[in-house]
């Protein structure tokens, strides 16, 4: 590998992408302008619960400028089947509810899409749904996990018998032991909103239908392109080979943008009964009522711990508003309950997972997926106890991590896969210290005191975790240099401005010695790789980075050898440097790959090199063998002004380890963004609905993003434990900073206020929150 | 999200806005279009007439004439915020211009639009009620001058008629002795205030209070002046037991408020910042008195 510090793996590489992206020269989805394109707008559900009594789209179908407005019937006529097929297999779900492409009678949540106009342009669509003529006849909302359980709730959906749709859980060790023999109890209920995604980008697809080609083309912003193909295939009738589906440029992902959305579907079929491309670009509106997020979750904790601090035993149940389907399963609640265990030895874990359909757009993963709440718990529990049997908080973290010497280690919980969660390496004890020295820790009692003779309440809080990354099975990659010297490379990974061409160049780069630059990375096309998974779970370092890994060292070894021959020199003698195979020592002696790929590529009766297969190319597979576990210590100092609830954070510390880092600064720009989305869903970002589940947050101004005035510079540290389980070493790094933040901005407002007592349960901590929290501390 | 169909007239007189504001039913004025725009494509506001200010000469600017401080309706947010005529005539129209959106929108957003639009949160309004502002209103019937506490009359509503426009802002300027405070708070900082407080006062040569004014935001429809505060510290010496019993007056004020931040709460935040705003200003008074 020559000069890796420079061009492979660990160099902090420019982005190749960023070129374009900085300049406007990107290409997203609405930039895309298909010749004869028509644009289309949805109906949506006012109301989050009822049945629809009347549909007139007579006025809207008459309107000048509208070429076509359907219903569920109408589109249904294209498809094989009456509901879109989503549901994934999962443990102790009662039934699956997979959605209409558009309601068919009953609507379950406000903005679910009813009626779908196309028309010249998105003004005159916009004009004709105004001229729908709607009446739906109200039925009661659920807007509550807890209540929407409840014997006599109403049902959020009459097409399902009630509204449990899932129950799993964990279920180790002697529970009842650890209890009975416990020193100290606490006991806490924590109700946790999430938010959502909300990336710059909203979704959007085009669709066109090539008569002669016999090919419907999707552009979808979308991070699981290949799923995307899968299910029109299903539900069009289609085969592989007639579906081609491309993500462009895609403007932030987060989550949302894996799971398939009814309009994924609603628009291609469309352009199929048209006969003419069909484009919709969601509106920020609809970004809030029709994307999925994550929603509410409800925890009923206890936890038990000897004298000294050490664990004996969490308890509990945790009820999980799931919203008004199941796109994308029910894992989510289950990753909270195994992310909740992080860094510590828990010898027993016992909680019941209750899944609720509420009225709400159906829950599934943003950034974290479920993990920042779980984290909370645990470390809101170990803050709690902490405090009751007034140990420091650091120390009583210390007490109970896993050690190093214990990887690996394995937890006794089984995953979706069936094999036990198994943390592969890393140093908790460490990482804490380092975080710990970094933000000085121990200093900071003195300052604290300082600052409150100011009457200034400042506080310091610390969290540690730990995130599953690198989800399988499998990702593909396929390096072609071609007889004209370009290096392409096709992966199933997918790109959302995360920095996936930079990351596969940068290891194609450090095997065949060439610059980043030179080579082309192709992602996100199902015709360029037939198979993919896409993106999330923090995976694509490790799937597609591996599986790129390998095809390039094939290509690598295959250009040795092909060079062995053409040089008449051992494969043992030859280095790959600049773009070319050369002579050790001997300088001008070498083949460039140009070269050899143009003799690979064979000429018409001409031999290829001895022993050769035809082009220098290589396709892999990397298939998983487990999770690879990433983990951090954030600490945070915040200044609060318990007059107004106001909360400042004045320093943001994090020491990260994600093992081998193909490039630092992408990983810290991802541990940045993290953070950022944790703060957020700990201040700001709040999913806010009625009781009849209508929600009152469907814009910026009502639900708030952190913006860059309230986000502090992060100091971040980097440890690197590699993981034995795939060669590169790498861990994935992209939702790790949301998981840490939330319960150590809690930990340190919490340390702030310690003068006035206040315990902090729930999220998000608004300002009236807090100043009510030290109004009551200060009436008791 | 988009408007719905609207004629759009950019008339280059004040003289034809008026006609057009005469002769058109259901006409919005445009100033900078930072609350109407993104309005109208919600939908929420769907006038049919659209008429741009924005090519009529004059409705911009900032001068001094006599003891007033003359302020264009069109005048953007970044050119108040910009002047240093403004800073030093009346600071505290420029301390609360400060705490006004984003650069971006002060780009494009008017004196006057946010005058018109009374949003709750808005800083603006606050600030000239605090100032006794006067406003100029003309229409193609006359021209009238209103005291901005007779302008707002609810929620996103003024005392304007359908034909009327806004043209100037007349502001008075800041004495040897007085002293002045703008104080919000929220949660990012270029968001519309939760509550906000604007206060004004003079000392005599005693130190005590000759006159006050304060206005707080975001606990009514509409900006409201704090008669009862303001009356218990005229004539007192202003310190901090004094300010701190003056303003304890406001936990008996009738708030309104909404789930996220309900009315106690905002009651809290008033008498916090009148506080604070009133100590600020207070510190101003005997500096600039002393200076």
């Amino acid at each position: 590998m020559a000069e890796p510090a420079r061009i492979g793996i660990g160099a902090r590489t420019p982005r190749v992408e960023d070129a374009a992206l900085v300049r406007g020269k990107g290409c997203f989805l609405d930039d895309i302008h298909v010749p004869g394109a028509l644009e289309a707008v949805f109906l949506r559900s006012p109301l989050a619960h009822g049945l629809i009594r009347k549909l007139d789209l007579a006025a809207a179908r008459a309107h000048p400028g509208v070429r076509a407005v359907f219903a569920y019937d109408d589109l249904r006529a294209r498809l094989t089947m009456d509901r879109i097929p989503l549901a994934l297999p999962a443990a102790g779900i009662r039934f699956h509810v997979d959605p209409f492409v558009l309601a068919r009678e009953e609507v379950c949540y406000a903005g679910e899409p009813i009626a779908l106009v196309v028309a010249d342009s998105r003004r005159v669509a916009e004009d004709a749904v105004a001229l729908i003529d709607l009446e739906i006849e109200p039925l009661p909302a659920v807007a509550d996990p807890v209540k929407g359980l409840e014997p006599g709730a109403p049902r959020a959906r009459l097409d399902c018998p009630d509204n449990f749709v899932a129950s799993n859980g964990i279920d180790y060790g002697d529970i009842d032991a650890a209890f009975a023999g416990a020193a100290h109890v606490v006991k806490e209920r924590f109700r946790l909103d999430k938010g959502g995604g909300h990336s710059i980008e909203p979704r959007g697809v085009i669709a066109r239908h090539d008569p002669l080609e016999g090919r419907l083309t999707v552009w979808d912003s979308t991070q699981m392109p290949h799923r995307t193909r899968g299910v029109l295939v299903t539900t069009l009738g289609l085969d592989e080979e007639q579906v081609r589906v491309i993500a462009p440029d895609v403007g932030g992902g987060f989550g949302p943008k894996a799971v398939f959305h009814p309009e994924e579907l609603a628009i291609p079929a469309a352009a199929l009964l048209l006969g003419q491309p069909v484009k919709w670009v969601e509106d920020r509106f609809e970004s809030f009522t029709a994307t999925i997020g994550e929603r509410e979750t409800d925890w009923d904790m206890e936890a038990a711990f000897d004298a000294d601090g050490r664990l004996r035993g969490i308890r509990g149940r945790l009820r999980y508003d799931h919203g008004a389907a199941t796109p994308y399963g029910v894992a989510l609640p289950f990753n909270a309950c195994t992310n909740l265990i992080g860094p510590y030895v828990l010898p027993a874990f016992k909680i019941a997972i209750e899944l609720c359909l509420t009225n709400k757009t159906p829950a599934a993963p943003t950034r974290g997926a479920g993990r920042p709440q779980g984290t909370y718990v645990m470390e809101r529990l170990l803050d709690a106890m902490a405090a009751r049997i007034g140990l420091p908080r650091d120390e009583i973290r210390r007490r109970n991590f896993i050690a190093a010497s214990q990887m690996p280690y394995a937890v006794p919980v089984k995953q979706r896969d069936g094999s036990l969660m198994t943390y592969d390496s890393g140093d908790y004890p460490e990482c804490q210290r380092r975080a710990l020295a970094a933000a000085g820790w121990s200093d900071f009692p003195a300052r604290q005191a300082a600052a409150l003779r100011e009457g200034r309440y400042i506080g310091l809080g610390l969290t540690n975790y730990v995130e599953g990354t690198g989800r399988g099975p499998f990702e593909s990659a396929s390096i072609r240099v071609g007889p004209s010297g370009k290096v392409v490379v096709t992966t199933g990974a997918t790109a959302q401005g995360q920095g996936v061409q930079t990351m596969l160049a940068q290891i194609v780069a450090g095997v065949l010695g060439l610059e980043p630059q030179a080579i082309q990375v192709i992602a996100g096309d199902t015709n360029a790789s037939p198979m993919g998974l896409g993106a999330f779970a923090s995976r694509q370092a490790v799937t597609a980075g591996n599986a790129v890994f390998q095809a390039a060292t094939l290509v690598a070894e295959k250009a040795k050898a092909a060079a062995s021959t053409l040089l008449e020199a051992s494969p043992d003698d030859l280095e790959l440097h600049d773009g070319a195979v050369r002579v050790k020592g001997v300088p001008g002696h070498q083949k460039t790959l140009t070269e050899i790929a143009r003799s690979l590529a064979g000429a018409a009766g001409f031999a290829l090199p001895a022993g050769m297969t035809p082009g220098l190319a290589a396709a892999t597979d990397f298939l998983t063998t487990g999770l690879t576990y990433t983990n951090g210590c954030h600490l945070a100092e915040v200044e609060v002004d318990p007059e107004t609830g106001g909360v400042k954070i004045n320093r943001y510390v994090v020491v990260h380890d994600c093992g081998t880092m193909i490039n630092p600064m992408m990983v810290e720009g991802q541990i940045l963004g993290g953070v950022a989305h944790g703060i957020g869903m700990t201040l700001f970002e709040w999913m806010r609905y009625d009781d009849q589940a209508q929600l009152l947050t469907a814009t910026f101004a009502d639900y708030l993003l952190p913006t860059a005035d309230v986000l502090p510079r992060l100091d971040i540290h980097h440890m690197i434990s590699p993981t034995p389980l795939n060669p590169l070493g790498v861990k994935g790094a992209a939702e790790s900073g949301t998981i840490g933040a939330p319960a150590t901005i809690v930990s340190a407002i919490e340390d702030a206020l310690s003068p006035f007592g206040v315990r902090i349960r729930d999220l998000p901590l608004t300002p009236a929150r807090l100043r009510a929290l030290v109004r009551e501390r200060s009436a008791a | 999200m988009k408007a719905a169909p609207f004629v759009y007239h950019a008339p280059d007189t004040l003289a034809a806005v008026l006609d057009l504001m005469a002769r058109l039913d259901n006409a919005r004025p445009l100033a900078g279009g930072q609350s109407l725009m993104p309005m109208m494509n919600f939908r929420v506001a769907t006038p049919d007439h659209l008429i741009d200010l924005g090519r009529v000469a004059g409705l911009a600017g900032i001068e001094v004439v006599g003891d007033r401080l003359r302020v264009g309706a069109m005048t953007t947010q970044r050119m108040l915020e910009k002047s240093a005529l403004v800073r030093e005539a009346c600071p505290l129209l420029a301390e609360a211009i400060d705490h006004v959106g984003h650069q971006q929108t002060r780009n494009r957003g008017t004196l006057g639009g946010s005058l018109c639009h009374l949003d709750p949160g808005a800083e603006l309004p606050v600030a000239a009620m605090a100032l006794g502002a006067e406003l100029i209103v003309v229409s193609a019937r006359g021209t009238r001058v209103l005291a901005f506490a007779d302008f707002p009359m609810g929620y996103l509503t003024t005392a304007l008629e359908a034909d009327e426009i806004l043209t100037r802002v007349d502001l008075p300027i800041a004495g040897p002795r007085e002293g002045w405070a703008f104080i919000e708070f929220n949660r990012r900082p270029a968001d519309f205030a939760i509550v906000s407080v604007a206060v004004r006062l003079s000392l005599d040569d005693d130190g005590q209070v000759e006159n006050i004014s304060i206005t707080v935001g975001g606990v009514r429809p509409t900006p409201l002046k704090l008669a009862e505060v303001e009356g218990l510290l005229t004539g007192q010496m202003p310190d901090a037991a004094i300010i701190a019993r003056a303003a304890a007056v406001i936990a008996g004020l009738d708030c309104e408020g909404d789930d996220l931040y309900p009315p106690d709460y905002r009651r809290d935040l008033c008498e916090t910042l009148t506080r604070r705003a009133l100590t600020r200003a207070v510190e101003r008074a005997k500096g600039r008195g002393h200076g």
